[in-house]
Parts: C-alpha cells; structure tokens; sequence
C-alpha cells in the first residue's frame, strides 16, 4: 500500500515547501506531489526535468456569440454570479458581455438562452507536468493566473502520483499541499494516509494551526506537527507542543532558525543537503516520522485475523 | 448571503476607497502590513480580514467580538414526495452537486456553487432553494477610528467564495476600507480582489517570493488594478525583488528591514509602528503613498 505524506501549514510561508522538499531527499527514490498548485515552489528546490506536458481541461466557460444575441438580457437576470453586464442607452441593451474572471460555469444561462448566442466550451486552466527528480518522479503544476478550481488540478495530480507510485513500486508520495483549510487542502487531504503540519511559533501560527487540526480531525487522518523557527518565540512553540498533543495529534520536533534554509533556497537545493542544525532537526523529524507509521502499520498488520 | 436586489448603491461621490494587502507567497507578512497600515492611516477605517481560511487580524486588535452573523450560500432541497428520480437536475449540475441513485436522490451541498439551475428546470417542481451555512462574520470595534470585519470560513467547508463577498458587503462603502486578502492567486484572491481600487503586493527578497510574487503581478495586472510592492525582510544586497520591479516599472513603496525584534513582537501578537518608532514613519509615508496614487 502506498503511504501518502501530505505537508501543510495552515498559515503561509511556515517553511512548509523547505520541509517538503528535505523530506522528498531524505525519502527519496519516492514520488513527489506539489498540490501548492496555484503558487507552486517546489520545483525550485528539486529541480524537475520534465518528461511529460499534459494540458488540464476544466469545467466550462460561457462564451457569448455576439452575432447571434438579440440582447434580451435575460442571461443577466438569471446569473447568480453577476457574470453578464449590459451597455444601454435610450434604445434599450446595445451589447451583453461576460465579465473578466466572473462565470463560475453553472450552465443557467446557456439552457435559458432562447437565441442560442452562448457557447459553453471546456475551459483550458494550465498545465501539469511529469518529470524526474533525484528523489524519483514528480508531478507538479501551473495553474493559469486567473483560472481558479485549483481543488480539481489538485486532484489529477495526486491521482497521478499515485499511478507513478504503483508502477515504480514506490511505498510513498510525499506531497506539498497549500496553505489555508479551503478547497485546495481538502482537496489534497481526501484519501490521504498521513499529515504533516508545519508551523510557526507565533500567535499567527498556533491560531491557524487549531483549525488546520480541527480539519485533519474532521477527516479522521493521523497527523504529525513540527515547529519551524521554534527559538524565534520559545513560549508560543511550547504552548503549541501542548495544543497538538490535547488535539490528539503527533509532536514531532522543533526545528531552528536556521539561515541555511535560505541559503539553500538561493542555490536550488534543500536544507538537508547542506550541514546544520536546521538540517540535523529534519533528519531526526523523518525517522520520527517512519518510525511511527511504521510501528502503526506493523500493529495493524497485527489486527488482521491470521 | 444578500440577494442581488437588496444591495445598497451608493453613489460614486460618496465612496471610500478600498485597498487591498496581497501576496503571491504566503507568510510574507501581509496581515502585518494591512493591520499597520489600519493602525497609521489617520482617518476612520474599516480593515476587513478576507483570509477566511486563516483569519488572523484579530490576534493583533484586542476589540470585543460583536453581532455575530451567519454566512449561509443557497443549496437546493429535494421534495422526494414529489420527486420522480428523473435525474435530469444531476445531469445540468456542473458540479456533481446532485445525484440521483436507483430511487434516492441526493445534494451535496458543499460542492454546490448555488446558480438555482436545478431548480429551475425541475419539471416537477420539487427543488427549492435552502440556506447553508458555511462560516460566520464578526464585527468589533477597535477604537473610535477602526472597525474590524472578520470573516471565518467553517473547518471542513471548502468554499471561501461567499464568506469573502459576505463579509466585504458588511463594510460602510462610505469610508476607506482596507482588505487582507488571501494567499495566493486562487479564486478567493480573485473574489477578495473585486473592486478594489488599489492593491499593495506584499513579498520577500527570496526566490519564493520573487516567483510568486510574479503570479500575483500577472493576476492584478489581468484585471488591470493599480498596484505597487512593499519588500519585507528585506536584507542588504537581496536585489532580486528590486531589480525584477525596476525592469517592470512597478514602485517599491516599502521597504521592512530584515531584524529578529520585528519577528519576535510580530510572534507575540504586537502592533509593530507601536514598539518601534522607525516602522511607523515607514507606514505613515506608505500611506501618503497610497494616497497619492488615490489623487
């Protein structure tokens, strides 16, 4: 069976991507997901060669044929996203038009349209990509600025590490999700085995971090938590040791600051290929890691009848 | 969520300006910003936290927690005494909202966007349209000058949409607002973005930053926003960001400093122009800044 580690943070630009990426090395030959989809970072520090471009094909679109409308208005009236706008003067309508960015694809208006002026075409929204890594394959994505519905790209690209996994014989995916609770995490949570949560010691930080494990708890998935930058604020990274023990969840360590994360950054690669205590932390953090699914599987493997 | 006949107009002459923090990368120090920026700006202000997902400006603005409000989108219901299991609402919905199985029919009303396309075009008449809730809004007063508006998306509701475009509708058109807008470019970026009349870039002299925060660039100039950047942390010699908005012709309007003291007060849930003097003139001319640009 394929063990899936999701990386999230809740709140943004925690270290989660720098987490991430160590791990994938450390893991690695495993299969890599950035589910960040839509401010995706992680190749930055894995340095993909791309192998495959599919194009990704989403929802649909209404386009308004202008030839063909007899500028009723009616399509304006009926949506619920104010999509249309109408230029008038005393004549009555002169032009519909769809507005930028505001169509969120329901269909009402192409049903309703009497005078069949509104195409409804599958929206193109970006690209996602296979590639190698030196930690093994990767999928990954770039959304289209502008395109949103970044919950189902997030979806084709976990389905897609997944096949990779099964194909390589790879027990993990470990993946980079976004940050936030919304419709991309939860997209990136569905299904999988495990979580790591990558914080901040600072109010900021522990606030988001409640709901995050609210959300993880919601979907009943084990998850981990490690501190990033814990000697910033020492007294919010212990308060948030307690919070994810009372919430059921697994403290896996404190990383320092340490500006090798940076460093690394700059050059492309990850903290754990360099040499400091940032790096020493993350290695300690993975074999807490392992050893726990490990122990959990094994005690599983116990539960099955003989 | 308001009906689109019951929104108040207010004529042009009256309207605040509304500007918006944003950031390509998250964890730049955009609530930092916005919530400063709130605290310097010298005139009644509304600054309304549209990171539903995450909202953290409150942490840093001690004010009670007044007139609780749901936010509720529109799902439909399906009368099964007059349902016949045609599945023609399952076969329109976009978005798998409905479902009719053997002689169940079923909503799943967190995938539903609420366009009514269902319940139109029962011919049964057997859909209605019903509230759901997904997340709440706060209001709390913060001084005589500054109003909070805190929109919280509910754990485990995926849609941030409606709780952003609620909670921006509660705020008095009349006086400036600011926005804490999401991370990131997604959808809730756009619906947060949406009539905005000036939209402040939040980034850092990283890669990360750079990389992302040429995404949001992309989006803001898509729907042709006016917009300038504030660097934070920065550190000597880290021109990246610099350079990248030199060549584009985009203004650096701030520029934070990298220091350990304004991350440690930052942490503790501090307003930073009040522990350090420097940080306040900086905002106070980032809102000169901001003004100017408004003419």
């Amino acid at each position: 069976m394929t063990t899936e580690l999701v990386v999230i943070s809740g709140k943004g630009g925690t270290g989660k991507t720098s987490v991430a990426a160590s791990l994938a090395v450390l893991a690695g030959p495993i299969v890599v997901a950035d589910c960040d989809v839509d401010a995706a970072d992680l190749h930055m520090l894995l340095r993909p060669e791309i192998r495959v471009v599919h194009d990704f094909y989403s929802g649909r679109e209404a386009i308004l044929n202008q030839s063909l409308c007899v500028r009723c208005g009616l399509c304006a009236d009926l949506c619920e996203f104010d999509a249309f706008t109408r230029l008038q003067d005393e004549t009555g309508i002169t032009r519909m038009d769809v507005r930028l960015l505001a169509c969120e694809g329901c269909g009402v208006c192409v049903r309703h349209c009497a005078a069949g002026a509104i195409e409804f075409p599958e929206k193109f929204r970006g690209h996602w990509f296979e590639s190698d890594t030196r930690c093994g394959p990767m999928v990954h994505a770039r959304l289209l600025v502008g395109s949103g519905n970044s919950g189902k790209l997030v979806n084709q690209v976990r389905r897609r590490a997944f096949e990779l996994a099964r194909q390589h014989d790879l027990a993990w995916v470990i993946t980079d999700g976004s940050p936030g609770i919304g419709c991309p995490v939860i997209a990136s949570l569905t299904g999988a085995t495990h979580v790591l949560a990558v914080t901040e010691p600072s109010v900021s930080g522990s606030h988001d971090l409640l709901r995050l494990l609210a959300l993880t708890r919601h979907f009943s998935i084990p998850t981990f938590v490690c501190v990033n930058k814990f000697d910033i604020y020492e007294p919010a990274a212990r308060e948030i040791e307690h919070m994810t023990k009372a919430a059921g969840a697994n403290f896996v360590g404190n990383i320092p600051w340490d500006r090798a994360f940076a460093v690394a950054q700059q050059e492309g690669r990850t903290v754990v290929e360099t040499d400091g205590p940032g790096a020493r932390m993350i290695r300690e953090i993975w074999d807490r890691i392992r050893e726990q699914i490990g122990q959990a599987t094994q005690e599983g493997n116990h539960d099955e009848p003989a | 969520m308001e009906t689109k006949d019951s929104k108040k107009v207010w004529p042009e002459e009256v309207r605040g300006p509304i500007w918006a923090v944003a950031s390509g990368k998250g964890g730049t120090g955009k609530t930092t910003v916005a919530v400063n920026l709130a605290w310097v700006v010298g005139e009644k202000v509304q600054l309304v936290d549209c990171d539903v997902e995450e909202p953290d400006a409150h942490l840093f603005l001690a004010g009670d927690a007044s007139a609780l409000r749901e936010v509720t989108t529109q799902v439909p219901w399906i009368d099964q005494s007059k349902c016949d299991f045609c599945g023609l609402c399952a076969q329109f919905c976009q978005f798998n909202a409905l479902a009719v199985v053997s002689r169940v029919s079923l909503v799943f009303p967190e995938l539903c966007h609420g366009c009514r396309g269902c319940s139109m075009l029962c011919p049964h008449q057997a859909i209605s349209m019903v509230s759901h809730r997904v997340g709440q809004m706060e209001i709390r007063e913060i001084g005589p000058r500054l109003t909070l508006l805190t929109g919280t998306l509910d754990v485990g509701s995926p849609q941030a949409g409606p709780v952003i475009s609620a909670v921006k509708e509660l705020r008095d058109p009349r006086i400036l607002t600011i926005l804490d807008a999401p991370p990131g470019t997604s959808c809730s970026v756009e619906s947060t973005l949406r009539g905005v009349n000036r939209v402040v870039l939040v980034t850092e002299p990283t890669p990360f930053g750079l990389h992302d925060l040429k995404l949001i660039v992309e989006l803001v100039r898509l729907l042709r926003l006016s917009f300038g950047v504030v660097i934070n942390r920065m550190v000597p010699g880290q021109d990246l960001v610099r350079r990248y908005c030199e060549e584009e012709d985009i203004p650096v309007w701030l520029e934070i400093p990298e220091d350990r003291r304004y991350a440690e007060a930052g942490a503790r849930g501090r307003i930073l122009v009040d522990e350090f003097p420097e940080l306040r003139a900086a905002f106070v001319r980032l809102v000169d800044q901001l003004k100017e640009a408004d003419g």
